[in-house]
């Protein structure tokens, strides 16, 4: 009968209006200030920099090698390399980003630095409320912005984090066994006791350097 | 002869001059529905209340619309370049003036001819229903059967057209 | 005490022209009513979009809007300040006086239309012999404003909106009148008063509204659907259609003009959702004996907010219609009926009282009705579909 249709639907409208009262399921509305929906584990928009340890400018991970400034896509990456070397988180003399500047409104989320960096220094974000009043300015992150410790890695991106680390481990371990290797063998044994005595005398500099 | 007469009298041929005068045939239009709109309101001024309303129900309502669809659906609706008066412009001058003539003597020669009345005659809806359904039923049946027939030429002509297409 | 509430308004009314001078007191007292009508028909439809944007959204399992004050209720405010804090653009090419008047006259047209509809006991604006007539051509001018508002912007989508409207008015138009004609024809008046004055008595504590007669069921839904398609609302929205329109006839226009657009469609689902109560659903009448106390605007604007919420509840339901869908809908289904429905409110108002009117009534309309409705559905394919292009 002609009609039929129209009260069909009629009444699905109203057990959707009735049941929208009773039941909290029926709602598909995320009330977003107030309310969020957890972010799946592979989303990402925006790079920035792991540091292990408590300290985030000694535990940068990032060594200033330049490879992803160089591979970024849009070029939106600028890297100041250091003149001298710090002891990064575990002691080890490192050269390190004086300046490490990221601008996020010409970054276009490739994830190719995170794909080119050999030191495992650089990886993506998830954060998204990145709204800022200065256009400009407010979008270009420094170093001091990027810089996440790494248990932050691992909250956003628990199994990625976990593979990362795991490889990090396997190469501490080849590399120890290396070092192991190369102290056994007598000759270039005065080598490292010289190099830290030379970057020690001038770890003050760049810090109060930054400061300013 | 009251100010709203004279307000009213102004609008309507105001409006019906500008549909003559303007050259956006859209334009032309509109202006022909203010003097239609004019025309309605005189008529609700002599307490006409039915043919007031008729007036815009049908020639706003429906005459008008008409009118800017055909407008809109033929190729007429461009503005044309040189004034807006045809070359024969002397001859629809004469023909009008002449129509006006003859309405212009037929009324001023009825005017003795009916009684003069002081008071508007209160005319109902109801009465109006009844002397079109009585003693004016010929020549409203008539004048149907006319409007039908053109109805059914125009859906002729269209169909004609469709069947090209195919 | 009873009279005093029903009559509050009146009261009001003849109070505060009583502090006048005597010459000012006519002109005062209509002034004073169309203010009254200008004040308040705004005011629902504020209400009419809240419930609107509230109930749509609880039909689609949303929450709907509920950020400005609370549970949302402020939300037609914000509308309004940001409308009318907009910028006012005119296209350049646009007609800039036909654009200008558009939005004025449709809301004045809308408006006029309450003139007539009587909100309560002794509440009727104008008291006119043909007032049923003066409704339809109001009604029938909103028409050339919406062509107006689309031939001046100069814009294909408000052109081709505005032509879809004006068709689909025309078309609905046919059916709006002639679904009225059969309640003209019973009550014997065009005047909306008598015609509420003949339905507002009882029987056995029921009303004798208009609705419950066969005729006046189906005259009813023909309005019904009618009204719907003339207040271009869902599942008639052709000729705003978002989704290949932009937003019709009203493309070209932005800040208060924007929402002089608005407001007329409102006002005029309003107006007419008046009339049809008025017509059909017995005015300011009470829908029981027993509720007369209750004052009688309280009763025709309830009415009104009820039909405005089947609006809504239709709008959520219904898709839209395709263009041959719709005129094929209004002149091969709407107007038969409702000339049939004509015929059969002559034969109601001829057989006399008595149970033989009622079956011979309902069993007419109801066979017409389906097969009527049958043969429509059984039409499955409409044939090859022919365009034209222009040229």
């Amino acid at each position: 009968m002609l009609g039929e249709g129209i009260l069909k639907g009629l009444a699905e409208t109203a057990k959707n209006f009735a049941g929208s009262f009773v039941s909290k399921e029926r709602m598909t509305t995320v009330e977003y200030p107030e309310e969020r929906l957890p972010l799946p584990e592979a989303s990402r928009n925006f790079p920035f920099l792991v540091y292990d340890g408590t300290d985030w400018e000694a535990g940068l991970r990032c060594v200033a090698c330049q490879i992803c400034e160089k591979e970024c896509p849009p070029k939106c990456i600028y890297i100041d390399k250091s003149k001298d070397k710090k002891p990064d988180h575990v002691g080890k003399m490192q050269i390190y980003p004086t300046k490490f500047d990221i601008d996020i409104s010409i970054c276009m989320s490739c994830q190719i630095c995170v794909e080119v960096c050999p030191f495992e220094a650089i990886k993506m974000d998830s954060e998204y409320e990145l709204a800022t009043d200065d256009r400009f300015g407010g979008l270009l992150l420094d170093r001091h912005q990027l810089a996440k410790p790494n248990e932050y890695y691992h909250k956003i991106h628990p199994t990625e984090a976990a593979e990362v680390d795991a490889r990090l481990a396997e190469e501490k371990v080849k590399a120890d066994a290396k070092a192991k290797a190369a102290a056994a063998a007598p000759k270039p044994a005065a080598v490292p006791a010289a190099k830290p005595a030379i970057v020690a005398s001038s770890v003050a500099s760049p810090k109060e350097g930054e400061a300013g | 002869m009251t100010i709203v007469f004279w307000v009213l009298a102004v609008t309507t041929i105001s409006g019906g001059l500008a549909a003559v005068l303007l050259k956006n045939t859209v334009h032309c239009a509109l202006a022909v529905t203010g003097a239609f709109a004019g025309l309605a309101l005189l008529f609700l001024q002599l307490d006409a209340q039915f043919a007031g309303f008729a007036q815009i129900l049908v020639y706003i309502g429906a005459v008008a619309i008409l009118v800017v669809f055909a407008i809109l659906l033929t190729r007429g609706s461009e503005t044309p370049e040189s004034g807006v008066f045809s070359r024969t412009w002397f001859a629809g001058l004469c023909i009008a003036a002449g129509v006006f003539a003859v309405m212009a003597w037929a009324i001023l020669n009825s005017v003795s001819a009916l009684p003069h009345e002081t008071v508007a005659p209160d005319v109902s809806v109801l009465q109006i229903g009844n002397a079109l359904m009585g003693r004016y039923v010929l020549p409203l049946e008539i004048v149907a059967l006319l409007l039908t027939a053109a109805m059914i030429g125009a859906v002729i002509v269209a169909m004609h057209e469709k069947g090209d297409v195919k | 005490m009873v009279t005093t509430v029903d009559q509050i308004f009146v009261i009001l009314q003849h109070w505060f022209v009583g502090y006048l001078p005597a010459i000012l007191q006519p002109f005062a007292g209509v002034l004073l009513n169309v203010v009254a009508i200008v004040v308040t028909f705004p005011a629902l439809f504020a209400i009419a979009v809240l419930l609107e944007r509230k109930g749509l959204g609880r039909m689609q399992n949303r929450i709907g809007p509920n950020r400005v004050g609370p549970y949302g209720i402020l939300q037609p405010v914000a509308d309004g300040l940001k409308s009318l804090t907009k910028e006012d653009i005119v296209p350049f090419r646009a007609d800039g006086v036909v654009h200008f008047m558009a939005p004025v006259v449709l809301v004045v047209v809308v408006f006029m239309g309450f003139a007539v509809l009587p909100m309560g006991r002794n509440m009727t604006l104008v008291h006119m012999d043909s007032a049923l007539l003066f409704y339809f051509s109001m009604g029938a001018c909103t028409e050339l404003a919406i062509f107006m508002a689309g031939w001046a912007s100069r814009n294909k989508y408000s052109l081709l909106g505005a032509m879809r409207a004006v068709a689909q008015m025309i078309s609905y138009e046919v059916p709006l009148l002639m679904s009225s004609v059969a309640v003209v024809m019973i009550t014997g008046s065009l005047s909306l008063d008598k015609i509420v004055e003949a339905q507002n008595h009882y029987t056995w504590g029921l009303p004798h509204w208009y609705i419950f007669t066969p005729w006046g069921l189906l005259g009813f839904l023909m309005f019904a659907v009618a009204a719907t398609a003339e207040t271009n609302r869902s599942p008639f929205d052709l000729p705003e259609g978002e989704s290949e329109l932009v937003a019709g006839y009203f493309t070209e226009y932005s800040g208060f003009k924007f929402a002089e657009f608005f407001l007329g469609e409102y006002v005029g689902m309003l107006s007419i959702s008046g009339l049809g109560a008025t017509l059909f659903l017995g005015g300011w009448s009470a829908p029981l004996e027993i509720l007369g106390f209750m004052p009688s605007w309280f009763w025709f604007f309830a009415k009104i907010m009820l039909s405005i919420c089947v609006f809504i509840w239709l709008r959520g339901t219904l898709p839209r219609l395709r263009q041959d869908q719709l005129m094929n809908f209004a002149w091969k289904f709407v107007l038969p009926m409702t000339l049939l429905n004509l015929f059969v409110a002559g034969l109601w108002r001829f057989l006399g009282d008595g149970w033989v009117r009622w079956v011979v009534c309902s069993a007419i309309l109801v066979l017409a009705y389906v097969f009527v409705g049958r043969a429509e559905m059984h039409r499955k394919h409409y044939g090859p579909r022919s365009y034209r292009y222009a040229e």
